[in-house]
């Protein structure tokens, strides 16, 4: 375990350095609680006050300390990216094996659905399902996984059709398997590589589409820690009070810059025509 | 050729036409329709009457009607270019699309210009100078411009702007017919910004392009013939390298018009998206399925367009 983190450590030094920041990102969004001097919700202090000792981000225009939402943010952040990756890109890679390996009807059909709901521009398709289904965390993460199954579904399907391919599921289906047991025991496990790819990679795409939904106003509700909500309050605020606009802008650029070196070395080392030396 | 250009073409209008129905069924989700709204807005004091001007005003729009005699309605003006009237501002459709496409369009259009202009160069240097300082330069600015989300780059622009220089976003666009460079100044910053994230991955792409278009054979050969480096690297690297990145500006491009929503909302430029936005938030049905009908419709058509370019740049395709 020790010799296979320090392979990690010399090989993907960036990516290690992207884990790095996924580890304080977790421990943060776990220990929120315990780490922000102030509740999130608390309209407690007067607005609009710059950086100090007692608010070291300031406050907001409801006199929030930022700090702490910052913080909290982390953990909404978090919350929304891995729930709406988990379920989304599962439903898509099942969706994606299933019918790749159904063929037919079947697959054109569902293929024809990816192609019109990918047709539709992302940010506006989960603008008017907000709008559907209203306001709150958990539609977020609906709105996101709605948004997510169809790429995932592309994605795993065309890895799916190659393994559908290959001589041992032929094998497999003149040992007499049925149907579910090849696409469960067969083919899924060996599509798991580019599954895992997939939710490592999608993690910081989903943060950043609920901070862009929440900054125009359709995400969480306002009074949500949510990093694309406080800069949204920072930019009407941008010539009194800019550090509204910076330090959520900060928190969720590093959080992302981290995802996005993590989920680079994940695929570099899934990827065998692009692994080193590293087995 | 010919039947792979039917076969896109066939694929196109069903594409086209799911995409028009999962709006128009996600519109009529939305709880609340817009004769509620009317009616509460105006504040009538018996709620036997606000019935029964709710039921009236469905009734004047064809509200009441079934889902799917809507839907038919609503496609065959479409496909005609009618729209419909807008249920808030009481016009046809297709003028505030008149209004706002060319807005959003020019928006994406300067976007997607200078994109290329600075990463696609960016790419080429980066991968003839590999590992060199420049190269490191080049993939440090292309990583953090795929971290900084849109909206920061677009604040942290906009905070520039307005305290070194004092610049507000002007509170009536001029269009660029009227006075381009008053046009350009008002939309050079939204551009800049977006360019900055989306040339991120079109640098990256180039790069590994050229590193593997430059190992080949004939670039070898073109070298050992005596050719000047520079005509090596864009006349035989670089035109062999462009294939999957246009499939990708291609993409990016269609995509852009529906992505502009936050720089027009940061920038106060008065386009599709922020028409957009205000339009889901009144209800105003007609409104909102007709611009993201054109938002797929132009990716759809750019895609396809796109495709067809790929095709004719390699017989491989075509044959295929």
């Amino acid at each position: 375990m020790r010799a296979a983190l320090a392979r990690f450590v010399i090989g993907q030094p960036l990516g290690a350095a992207g884990a790095v920041v996924v580890v304080v990102l977790i421990a943060v969004a776990l220990l929120a609680p315990a780490l922000s001097p102030h509740g999130p919700k608390d309209a407690a202090f007067a607005p609009y006050v710059a950086p100090s000792w007692e608010f070291p981000m300031g406050t907001d225009q409801l006199g929030r300390d930022l700090l702490s939402r910052v913080i909290w943010g982390a953990r909404l952040s978090l919350y929304v990216g891995v729930a709406s990756v988990m379920f989304g890109v599962t439903l898509g890679a099942l969706w994606g094996t299933v019918t790749a390996y159904l063929g037919g009807a079947a697959d054109a059909g569902s293929q024809r659905v990816v192609d019109s709901l990918m047709a539709l521009p992302p940010i506006i398709l989960a603008l008017s399902l907000m709008a559907a289904l209203g306001q709150s965390v958990n539609n977020v993460i609906l709105a996101l996984v709605i948004l997510l199954t169809p790429t995932a579904a592309r994605t795993v399907r065309a890895v799916a059709l190659g393994v559908a391919a290959t001589p041992f599921i032929e094998a497999a289906q003149a040992a007499g398997a049925s149907r579910t047991r090849i696409i469960f025991r067969h083919l899924i496990p060996n599509c798991m590589a580019s599954y895992i790819v997939l939710v490592t990679t999608n993690i910081s795409y989903a943060i950043v589409v609920e901070a862009s939904l929440s900054f125009i106003g359709a995400g969480a509700p306002p009074d949500e820690p949510s990093w694309g909500g406080m800069l949204t309050a920072g930019i009407q605020a941008l010539e009194t009070a800019p550090w509204m606009v910076f330090f959520p802008g900060l928190a969720i650029s590093l959080a992302v810059f981290g995802l996005n070196l993590f989920g680079d070395s994940i695929r570099d080392l899934t990827d065998p025509r692009l692994r080193g030396g590293l087995g | 050729m010919q039947t792979y250009v039917l076969h896109r073409l066939l694929l196109f209008v069903p594409t086209l036409l799911g995409a028009s129905i999962l709006i128009f069924v996600l519109m009529r989700l939305v709880p609340g329709d817009i004769a509620e709204i009317l009616v509460y807005q105006t504040g009538s004091e018996s709620s036997a009457i606000q019935e029964k001007q709710i039921q009236q005003i469905r009734q004047e729009l064809g509200l009441d009607r079934p889902v799917v005699t809507q839907y038919l309605d609503w496609i065959a003006g479409a496909v005609r270019g009618d729209f419909g009237q807008s249920y808030v501002q009481r016009r046809p459709v297709m003028d505030i699309l008149i209004e706002r496409f060319p807005r959003s369009m020019e928006l994406a259009i300067l976007t997607l210009l200078i994109a290329m202009v600075w990463a696609i160069p960016l790419g080429v240097v980066s991968a003839v100078r590999q590992n060199g300082p420049l190269d490191y330069l080049a993939r440090l600015v292309s990583l953090s411009g795929l971290s900084l989300p849109l909206f920061f780059t677009g604040a942290l622009i906009l905070y520039g702007l307005v305290r070194f220089f004092r610049w507000l976003p002007p509170l009536e666009f001029v269009s660029f017919t009227e006075d381009p460079v008053e046009n350009l100044k008002q939309l050079i910053w939204p551009a800049l910004a977006q360019a900055y994230y989306i040339s991120a991955p079109i640098t990256r792409l180039t790069r590994s392009q050229m590193l593997e278009v430059i190992r080949q054979d004939y670039v070898r050969t073109a070298r050992a013939k005596g050719l000047a480096e520079r005509a090596v690297v864009y006349r035989h690297a670089l035109r062999n390298s462009l294939l999957p990145v246009i499939t990708f500006i291609g993409w990016w491009g269609g995509r852009l018009l529906g992505g502009v929503v936050i720089m027009e909302m940061i920038f106060v430029v008065p386009g599709m998206g922020s028409a957009l936005i205000q339009a889901v938030s009144q209800r105003d049905y007609p409104t909102v399925q007709a611009m993201i009908f054109v938002m797929a419709l132009v990716f759809l058509a750019v895609n396809l367009f796109v495709d067809l370019l790929y095709a004719w740049l390699d017989p491989r395709i075509r044959y295929a």
